[in-house]
């Protein structure tokens, strides 16, 4: 049996191992790998058969790449979150198994036979609608991030927790199918609403926080969709099963799990997480409120304080994800020397709307320590601000939307830590 | 598929065509009926639309305050380990570290209202009657200065207490005040004279070891592998485990307060292990009720029938105890929790 290795073996490890690849990409090998001249258990007899695992799970050399929480940042784990491992994937769609869970009163457990969606307030005839119905509408499939507007919020005040993973990792980008909630706001009808420019939708969970959230109208009959889909199979449990809000490019309180209700308001309700939370204090004590849109970010995922460079100097991948909530990333730029100079990453894809992307770098490494940084900008011309920027306008006490240029400083050796740079 | 059931799905599709033309909608959903929108559609919009009809005063709020809130926000509303305080921070919001309470920030009582009454108290949400949410609401404005002692919060005259930072709210203006700013041509070469570390995480050293994680489920595989399944057959002859995994469920009541297990620590209630068959009131360094002090010094012992009188009405039990649970109403869910306060103390 293989046994697991911890970060810190695996570290330890490294070393042997860097050297030894040191010498294969210069020289011959001096002995015979027996890896390759012996015959391997595996090359001789079976595997698992079909069905060993009906619904399958990763393979345990992959036991390391899980969520993570840090648990002082909040009273308990039925009201916290936790950290999707950024800096061990690649690609851009976030697997549900490991994609972050932010929840108000823990992951409730509600069935489809018990589900019922409620549209009320200003509306024609307020409906009820089953989770039957819903597969009946006419339903759309789309890729969106979903990013907590507390991501990075740890970092205000300076560089606090050591890996990209805690730092930018409440972040998730699944494909999402579902209806547009334009569709069931005109099923219950809006003539009863008037004028609509001044209308909003509050929507509301199932779950005993009761979670809600006001929603200016012009935005719900945009893009907003009523999701029972991520990745191509039901949501999870902890991603709002069987129905969850998906309010593209808007912070991840928004996406309202377990969604229970829509009832149209003449105002915003100023919920809680409206009013005393998800409200940014800025420098003279007044604070912002409605701040819905997740502005262009990114960060290198790779190397990074959790996947340091452990082959040495020569080819080196450097990688890392972009997104905004304003529209496409159409660029992301990396600085190896904090910023004084910048090239221009490759995207794996052309930016999608509202989506995350994925660049590499394609670089050689000298071996000498770096400070990474990547810059992203989007559409609109908007390019990610550093932290000195963003505190000159909203000074040090916020808490959310904190986009700014992420720095990590390689060492020689190919360790990593999040620092900050001048 | 045959040809027939392709022709039968074609004269469906062009049967539905006109069917959705009409007016746009899909006949999907029912009318929702007028006593269940009333069930759900309990929110209070600030100018009080949605507040029913009632009333509580500063001095019914206190009681009802320490019975339902004070565990987690503390007596006084001051907030006991990282749950929110809720009173005090006034002035404090151009200060290196904002104190952020109903008194201090939020900007509408509304608000307040609306959240204890639909979403605490704290995992058991929506058991309080409104006059109880007025209460508590008036013992809260009460504990922020905001009211006298013999203060009456109503429906007629909620609309008339004035939040200290109503005005301290503007709507995001990051569109005229930043991305002007940040919507040009970035830098590319010669950026910056100089680069420092100013700042570095692991001088901090508050981040979350990793290797704790894959060990733990390291070496609970090596045991798995090596244990005699003698052992095991033991274990089951024991505890029902079925018993024990629906007591964890259960358990779930109690996690916001108590820890179990190893490494479990005192939160807002006394960690539990070994709890049946201990002496109440003697873990260290928890602050009892003046109830369990006296059990303590009596050397009364929780067993099977002292917890399952406790947890089926706390406050029936032991007059005074900080424990804001409103008891365990199903005696299933009572044997389930007593095989599992037990299993996991091990």
């Amino acid at each position: 049996m293989v046994t697991r290795r911890g970060r810190r073996e695996f570290l330890k490890g490294s070393v042997a191992t860097s050297a030894a690849l040191v010498a294969a990409g210069g020289a011959r090998a001096q002995t015979a790998d027996p890896l390759i001249t012996e015959i391997q258990p595996w090359a001789q007899s079976f595997g698992d058969g079909v069905d060993a695992t009906p619904y399958g799970l990763p393979i345990e050399f992959e036991s390391d790449v899980i969520r993570r929480n840090v648990p002082w940042l909040t009273a308990d784990a039925t009201s916290s979150i936790n950290f999707t491992p950024i800096h061990a994937l690649d690609g851009t769609i976030t697997p549900q198994g490991c994609a972050f869970e932010r929840h108000h009163s823990g992951a409730i457990e509600l069935a489809k036979p018990d589900y019922r969606l409620m549209i009320n307030g200003l509306v024609d005839t307020p409906l009820v609608f089953t989770y039957e119905d819903l597969e009946r509408f006419p339903r759309e499939t789309h890729v969106y991030f979903c990013e907590c507007a507390a991501n990075t919020g740890m970092e205000w005040a300076g560089a606090q927790l050591n890996g990209a993973q805690f730092t930018h990792g409440m972040i998730h980008n699944m494909e999402y199918s579902g209806v547009p909630l334009r569709l069931l706001l005109e099923e219950a009808g809006l003539d009863a609403a008037g004028d609509l420019a001044d209308k909003w939708v509050y929507v509301e969970g199932a779950d005993a926080s009761s979670n809600g959230r006001s929603i200016p109208m012009e935005k719900a009959l945009d893009d907003v969709l009523v999701a029972f889909k991520a990745n191509g199979e039901a949501l999870r449990k902890e991603h709002g099963y069987p129905v969850r809000l998906v309010v593209p490019g808007w912070e991840g309180n928004m996406w309202v799990k377990w969604l229970r209700r829509i009832e149209v308001t003449p105002m915003a309700v100023q919920s809680r997480e409206e009013t005393s939370k998800y409200t940014d204090t800025l420098a003279d004590g007044t604070s912002r409120k409605w701040t819905w849109v997740m502005d262009a970010k990114s960060v290198i995922t790779s190397p990074s304080p959790q996947s340091p460079i452990t082959h040495g100097p020569g080819p080196l991948v450097i990688t890392g994800l972009a997104w905004s909530g304003h529209g496409a990333t159409t660029r992301v730029d990396v600085s190896k020397d904090g910023g004084k100079t910048w090239e221009t990453a490759r995207l794996a894809a052309p930016g999608a709307d509202k989506a995350l992307t994925r660049f590499y770098l394609d670089t050689e490494w000298d071996g000498e320590e770096m400070l990474l940084q990547s810059r992203a900008m989007d559409e609109t011309g908007y390019v990610q601000p550093t932290k000195t920027q963003l505190r000159e306008v909203r000074g040090l006490n916020s808490i959310y939307h904190n986009n700014c240029i992420q720095t990590w400083w390689v060492k020689p050796g190919g360790e990593a830590e999040n620092v900050e740079v001048s | 598929m045959s040809k027939y059931r392709n022709s039968v799905a074609l004269i469906l599709a062009l049967a539905a065509a006109p069917a959705l033309a009409e007016g746009g909608k899909l006949g999907l959903g029912r009318p929702a009926l007028p006593e269940e929108v009333a069930a759900w559609n309990v929110d209070v919009l600030p100018d009080g639309t949605g507040l029913p009809v009632g009333s509580g005063s500063v001095e019914d709020g206190e009681m009802l305050f320490s019975d339902n809130c004070a565990a987690c926000h503390g007596e006084f509303a001051e907030g006991v380990d990282n749950w929110p305080e809720l009173a005090g921070g006034e002035d404090t919001l151009a200060d290196a570290d904002p104190v952020k309470t109903v008194g201090s920030y939020w900007p509408y009582l509304s608000t307040t209202w609306d959240y204890v009454h639909r979403s605490m108290p704290y995992g058991n949400a929506q058991s309080l009657t409104t006059d109880d949410v007025y209460a508590i609401v008036a013992y809260i404005l009460y504990s922020n200065y905001l009211v006298e002692d013999d203060f009456v919060l109503t429906n007629e005259n909620f609309l008339d207490i004035e939040m200290p930072n109503a005005d301290g709210f503007i709507v995001d203006d990051r569109a005229e005040t930043e991305y002007p700013m940040w919507r040009t041509e970035p830098c590319m070469e010669d950026c910056k004279d100089s680069v420092e570390i100013t700042m570095r995480a692991t001088v901090l050293d508050v981040t979350p070891e990793e290797e704790g994680s894959t060990e733990e489920v390291t070496e609970a595989a090596v045991t798995q592998d090596t244990s005699e399944p003698e052992e095991v057959v033991e274990e089951v002859a024991v505890i029902d485990p079925a018993l024990v995994e629906a007591g964890e469920k259960v358990f779930r009541k109690c996690a916001a307060c108590h820890e179990i297990g190893e490494g479990a620590r005192n939160k807002s209630g006394p960690q539990l292990n070994g709890v049946v068959g201990r002496v109440m009131g003697s873990v260290e360094d928890f602050k009892y009720s003046k109830g369990f002090v006296a059990a303590h010094d009596q050397g009364r012992t929780w067993d099977e029938v002292s917890i399952t009188e406790y947890l089926a009405k706390p406050r029936d039990f032991m007059k005074g105890t900080k424990m804001a649970f409103a008891g365990l109403k199903k005696e299933a869910d009572m044997a389930a929790i007593l095989a599992y306060l037990q299993a996991a103390s091990e």
